[in-house]
């Protein structure tokens, strides 16, 4: 809103006299009857916030106070002796986000750059509309086509050429069961791809033409002015977008926990099932018996939340940072 | 000199033509899962799959009857408790926000965003299913209605602002409360926006899973009350896919069909109600 839309209303003058009878007008013709009303509901969602720090931290307590900071470390998940350690879920997850990373983030940035600097406006509008579309189809039919289509091609092909050619690796080593760490790591990367893409591609976009011109101008292809005068102008808010699909890929559920193979277990091999954390909550949840199993799953839950708030919050500063950058010229 | 601008020119036809082919890679990725998905879904949709009960195991025949219903009345509690939250909310921030609580408001609506859906299951699992001490649709509707919330305000917030001050300014200027004015044009200036804003919303919070795991979980049966579990289709499609059954893989299929067209076409819908108001503000 402009400034002169608040004069108008008469904003309240400081001192107490008048700031009380600039109240009463406004009550009198419901400008503060709306504005507290309105202020309800804006403060309830505040009031969730807190609320869901709150619950996830108080219904953890059992397990924060029986385990401490060895939690995080510990390597067993043993529900008869109720001993649990969140080690191989924290590997699982860095281990299929790494891998969806990989793939992701040269599709990803490679597109952004053919749509935001070398296709034509009109295609370039309408695939950006198709890849955002690849971003609302639920996690849920990832899963599925993770398990009739990706797990048989993995299993079949993918990983037995990589266990032929690379079997040197000890990643590509092992049995081949189709589940596991590299088919939750390639499913992930086609989830987040849509992210990466249309971000970076906004990004892109917001860089001042004069980049591009004075490149160009010193006679530099398309290429290398891309490459050494846009990207680079852009480079911050390109890894904000990374940090933004990594914090999804983080704590995408439904698709890994379809296709991970479900053992809470740590292997070198990239072939070997596994957990995430987002997934054995989604597996585990509700057969948990007793409070040290729950709350240690809520713990896993309460650990998720804060690395993903951090992401999020780190990749929100860096892509503000281009755009406003960007604009501002 | 001769050599180096010649190789100039190769890398870059090589580099234009390698951004094109990841761009055409991804565009392709979702071209082949709608093909599949159409492919495979509509060859197993049928009437009967949408109106009856799941057939027992082993048995041929039956539907999801019960989870279409169930995801109508779990999108119907989200939608009466996260829009009138996240609508009157977005309009407290364009409109009236102040400083501090309009920046701490705005955090806690990103910070909501950014959870994880798995762990919006967990913080309704506390809040409502321990205390009730079972799983019921209410909860599965208030997880899901609390990821509304976020992406509502924020379009809301948005679709508001993008109507030029100069309206309210000259509604001001006639001697109208600010309320009013709020109320009666910038509202209604902004009404396409912010609806089309609830529907991309709605849409994307009937392809969640994960908050309905352990909040209205599943049922194999017709919903019997708002307090009992009930069956959703994307719980549905998980379940149905996860199992050895050939005959429920392909209901699976045929669920995931449903939800992934019903996702699809508000998401073209909005595109093309956005693009055309854009085009009319410009003409």
């Amino acid at each position: 809103m402009g400034a002169s839309a608040e004069t108008l209303t008469g904003k309240p003058a400081p001192g107490g006299k008048g700031q009380v009878r600039t109240f009463f007008r406004r009550l009198r013709n419901g400008d503060e009857i709306a504005h507290i009303f309105t202020l309800v509901f804006a403060l309830t969602i505040l009031l969730l916030a807190c609320l869901l720090v709150y619950e996830l931290y108080a219904h953890s307590a059992v397990s924060r106070h029986k385990f401490g900071w060895s939690f995080l470390l510990s390597r067993s998940w043993d529900p008869v002796l109720e001993r649990f350690g969140a080690l191989p879920f924290i590997y699982g997850t860095i281990v299929t986000s790494v891998i969806a990373l990989l793939i992701a983030v040269p599709l990803g940035v490679g597109g952004a750059i053919f749509l935001a600097e070398f296709a034509p406006t009109k295609m370039s509008d309408g695939l950006t509309f198709i890849v955002e579309l690849l971003a609302a189809v639920p996690s849920v039919i990832f899963g599925l086509l993770g398990i009739f289509i990706i797990i048989p091609i993995m299993r079949e092909s993918v990983d037995p050429f990589l266990q032929s050619h690379f079997g040197w690796l000890p990643l590509f080593q092992g049995p081949v069961y189709g589940v596991g760490f590299l088919t939750a790591g390639v499913v992930l990367s086609i989830m987040i791809v849509p992210f990466i893409l249309s971000i970076s591609r906004e990004v892109l976009l917001a860089v001042p033409a004069e980049q591009r011109e004075a490149a160009l101008a010193l006679g530099a292809t398309r290429w290398e002015s891309t490459w050494q005068a846009v990207v680079p102008y852009a480079r911050v808010g390109i890894l904000g977008s990374i940090f933004l699909a990594l914090a999804r890929a983080l704590g995408e559920t439904m698709a890994v926990t379809m296709v991970i193979g479900g053992t809470p277990s740590i292997s070198s091999s990239l072939f070997a099932p596994g957990y995430s954390i987002a997934s054995v909550i989604a597996d585990q949840f509700t057969e948990a018996t007793g409070q040290a199993y729950l709350q240690s799953l809520i713990e896993l839950g309460l650990a998720l939340f804060v690395l993903t708030i951090i992401l999020n919050g780190l990749a929100r500063l860096l892509i503000l940072a281009t755009t406003k950058r960007g604009t501002a010229h | 000199m001769q050599y180096r601008n010649a190789r100039r020119k190769l890398v870059n036809v090589l580099m234009l033509s390698a951004t094109g082919i990841c761009a055409l890679v991804t565009v392709a990725i979702l071209i082949a899962i709608l093909a599949y998905l159409a492919w495979n879904g509509w060859h197993y949709l049928t009437w009967t799959f949408l109106t009856q009960l799941p057939a027992p195991v082993g048995q041929a025949g039956g539907g999801m009857g019960n989870a279409v219903v169930g995801t109508g009345k779990l999108l119907l509690i989200a939608a009466l408790t996260g829009i009138p939250v996240g609508l009157i909310g977005g309009v407290y921030l364009a409109e009236f926000g102040g400083k501090a609580v309009g920046f701490a408001v705005r955090y806690a609506a990103d910070l909501l965003n950014g959870v994880p859906s798995i762990v919006m299951g967990i913080f309704i699992y506390t809040v409502v299913v321990l205390p009730m001490g079972h799983f019921s649709t209410l909860a599965g509707g208030l997880a899901l209605g609390v990821m509304l919330i976020p992406i509502v305000v924020r379009s809301t917030e948005d679709f508001m602002r993008a109507v030029p001050s100069t309206l309210l300014e000259g509604a001001l200027a006639l001697g109208v409360s600010r309320w009013k004015g709020v109320a009666t044009v910038i509202l209604p200036a902004a009404a396409r926006g912010v609806a089309t804003g609830i529907l991309l919303s709605l849409a994307r919070v009937a392809g969640e899973t994960a908050p309905l795991l352990f909040t209205s979980f599943n049922n194999q049966y017709w919903s019997q009350g708002w307090m009992q579990p009930i069956a959703s289709l994307p719980m549905m499609i998980y379940l149905y896919a996860i199992s050895p059954y050939k005959n429920w893989q392909q209901e699976a299929w045929a669920a995931g069909f449903i939800l992934l067209a019903l996702v699809l076409l508000v998401n073209i819908g909005a595109h093309i109600i956005l693009s055309r108001r854009q085009s009319v503000q410009r003409g």
